[in-house]
């Protein structure tokens, strides 16, 4: 068989079919737009059954702390009467150390449910893990496929350590240095292997994040009495914010705000050899958080369950030495030791807190665990030996790549809204580039707005702008 | 000589410079794709070598020796002056004007 890249890269379609066992075409409405809530519904996991197949491997079910020294010391921040109380998912408690569990959860079932000797994931992260855990447990094979390395061989010391831990449960780790290549050696494995494609992208691994926004509302009732006002969510590829929103609103919880924060990462380039080492976060940035908003469709699956735009109400960003700070900052007033990345949220939640009425709650949705590499001293080490500056003073002063400073003082720490209108138009640019028609039919328009949740207005003026007609409506 | 059954780690090269996808940056396009794996080596072999495999999931996997025993580098750096200070700091002003 030819194994070139150019050969494997156009065996694409057909190596993903034999590797999701799910049939993704029968979802589809014209050529562009799918019936997204049918595809969902069609993997037979309600709320009901993913928390049953959880709850066979340990997952979920996970505490919810209240944060009351940093809830105080936001109260002290803010004007009197603001500050809301601000609880914590320590989603750290899952069995890999992530909320990542949730999904690997599913999709490992589902593996073993339709025969399949092996599962194969490409990440970088505790996605990683959270699938080798699961593999062990259901007594699978598991390959795990990361970006790691510079072309020097210098390493992530975050991803290092990911890698550490998917070969700690008994996974065959590869290693790749810098590249979107790295696709073309996941469809190799899935290929040689015959093995299921554990993708986070997958209606099966969506599902099953929907418990925790289910847990969020429930545990938020029983300990403040009222459903959360406000979720912040670290967002990165969208299943987290996908899945957490689709599992509040099922629980009740349809009027909460659910907030999407990532940490700012402006300006460096994801697949450059040279800026792979200047970033100090290898997740929860935006580097992934406006291009799966912007366009879900780039997975490594037909079409991607993780529709963000679907469900964030506000997207803010915050810098690198912000989540640092706040990670500081649970450890020693909290008592709560964990990972940088996972504090993404934790870092915004804590500025919000301060615009909202005392009596409201806000939820920080995930904590992931730490360790060697997944450190802020590992990870700012890192850093200042690529010649960062790494310094104390005002965050916004601080630039991706260059500098990361350290809050002076917590008034010093801020949140930066990402547009959700210029998000929503470069995903409608997106969509018109990717089918090149001349007119979109009312299914289409249909499907747009509520992928994107961006008015007619909006979408009438993208499809002119790009010389595309709208159909004339049936009334 | 290395020993069969050794837990040992192979580098391959996936793609030359020059071979890579389109829409890499210039940086990167000028820089070969390579991988590493571990596993346990096959028969006896030496560093720089082409050596054979068998990875954790029982796969054989052909490519140049590079460490034996290979370990875990990463650690948690080295102290950071920037972040020392700041619990201290924050307990302090938690506990400023506190029963107000």
């Amino acid at each position: 068989m030819d194994n070139s890249y150019q050969a494997v890269m156009s065996r694409k379609v057909e190596i993903m079919k034999q590797a999701v066992g799910f049939d993704y075409g029968r979802f589809e409405q014209s050529r562009l737009a799918f019936d997204y809530e049918a595809m969902m519904a069609a993997t037979g996991f309600g709320l009901a059954e993913v928390r049953s197949v959880q709850g066979q491997t340990g997952v979920g079910q996970t505490p919810m702390l209240e944060l009351r020294n940093i809830t105080c010391l936001a109260r002290k921040l803010a004007p009197p009467g603001y500050g809301a109380r601000i609880l914590l998912k320590d989603e750290a408690s899952n069995p890999s150390g992530s909320f990542k569990a949730r999904r690997a959860a599913i999709s490992v079932y589902q593996a073993k449910q339709m025969g399949y000797q092996g599962v194969v994931a490409a990440t970088s992260g505790n996605y990683g893990a959270a699938v080798a855990s699961q593999a062990a447990m259901r007594g699978l094979k598991c390959i795990v496929v990361q970006e790691v390395f510079d072309s020097q061989g210098v390493g992530q010391p975050e991803i290092l350590e990911k890698g550490r831990a998917c070969e700690a449960y008994g996974a065959e780790v590869l290693q790749l240095s810098v590249g979107p290549e790295l696709f073309y050696v996941f469809l190799r494995m899935l290929e040689e292997t015959g093995y299921f494609n554990a993708s986070l992208y997958t209606p099966y691994g969506i599902a099953g994040i929907e418990s925790l926004g289910a847990e969020i509302a429930e545990q938020t009732l029983s300990i403040a009495r009222r459903l959360p006002d406000v979720v912040v969510v670290t967002h990165a590829g969208g299943g987290n914010i996908t899945g957490t929103a689709r599992g509040l609103r099922k629980s009740g919880a349809v009027d909460t705000q659910i907030v999407a924060a990532s940490v700012d990462l402006s300006g460096l380039h994801m697949a450059s050899d040279q800026d792979f080492n200047r970033k100090s976060f290898t997740t929860g940035h935006t580097g992934f958080g406006v291009p799966f908003a912007t366009w879900p469709d780039r997975s490594d699956v037909p079409r991607n369950a993780a529709r963000p735009l679907r469900y964030m109400d506000r997207y803010v960003t915050v810098t690198q030495g912000e989540v640092f700070y706040a990670t500081e900052m649970l450890a020693q007033l909290e008592g709560l030791e964990r990972g940088p990345a996972g504090n993404t949220s934790l870092a915004a939640a804590f500025v919000l807190a301060q615009s909202l009425p005392k009596e409201q709650v806000i939820v920080v949705q995930e904590t992931e665990y730490t360790g060697a590499g997944k450190h802020p001293a590992a990870q700012l080490t890192c850093a200042r030996d690529q010649g960062i500056e790494i310094r104390r003073g005002d965050p916004r002063d601080s630039l991706a790549g260059r500098s990361i400073i350290i809050p002076e003082h917590p008034r010093l720490m801020g949140v930066r809204d990402c547009h959700l209108n210029d998000l929503r138009a470069s995903y409608i640019r997106n969509a018109l580039k990717s089918v090149e028609v001349a007119e979109l039919s009312r299914a289409d328009v249909d499907f747009l707005l509520a992928d994107s949740r961006a008015d007619l207005d909006l979408l009438t003026t993208i499809a002119t702008q790009n010389g595309v007609r709208i159909a004339a409506s049936e009334e | 000589m290395i020993q069969p059954d050794t837990w040992v780690e192979i580098e391959q090269t996936i793609l030359n410079a020059g071979e890579r996808a389109p829409q890499v940056p210039e940086d990167t396009a000028k820089t070969p794709l390579w991988l590493k794996a571990k596993g346990w080596l096959l028969a006896p072999g030496s560093l720089g070598a082409q050596v054979e495999i068998v990875s954790a999931t029982g796969r054989i996997l052909r490519g140049r020796l590079v460490a034996v025993n290979p370990s875990y580098q990463h650690g948690f750096g080295r102290p950071v002056p920037e972040l020392l200070p700041v619990g201290r700091e924050l307990r302090a002003l938690l506990e400023e004007n506190n029963g107000q």
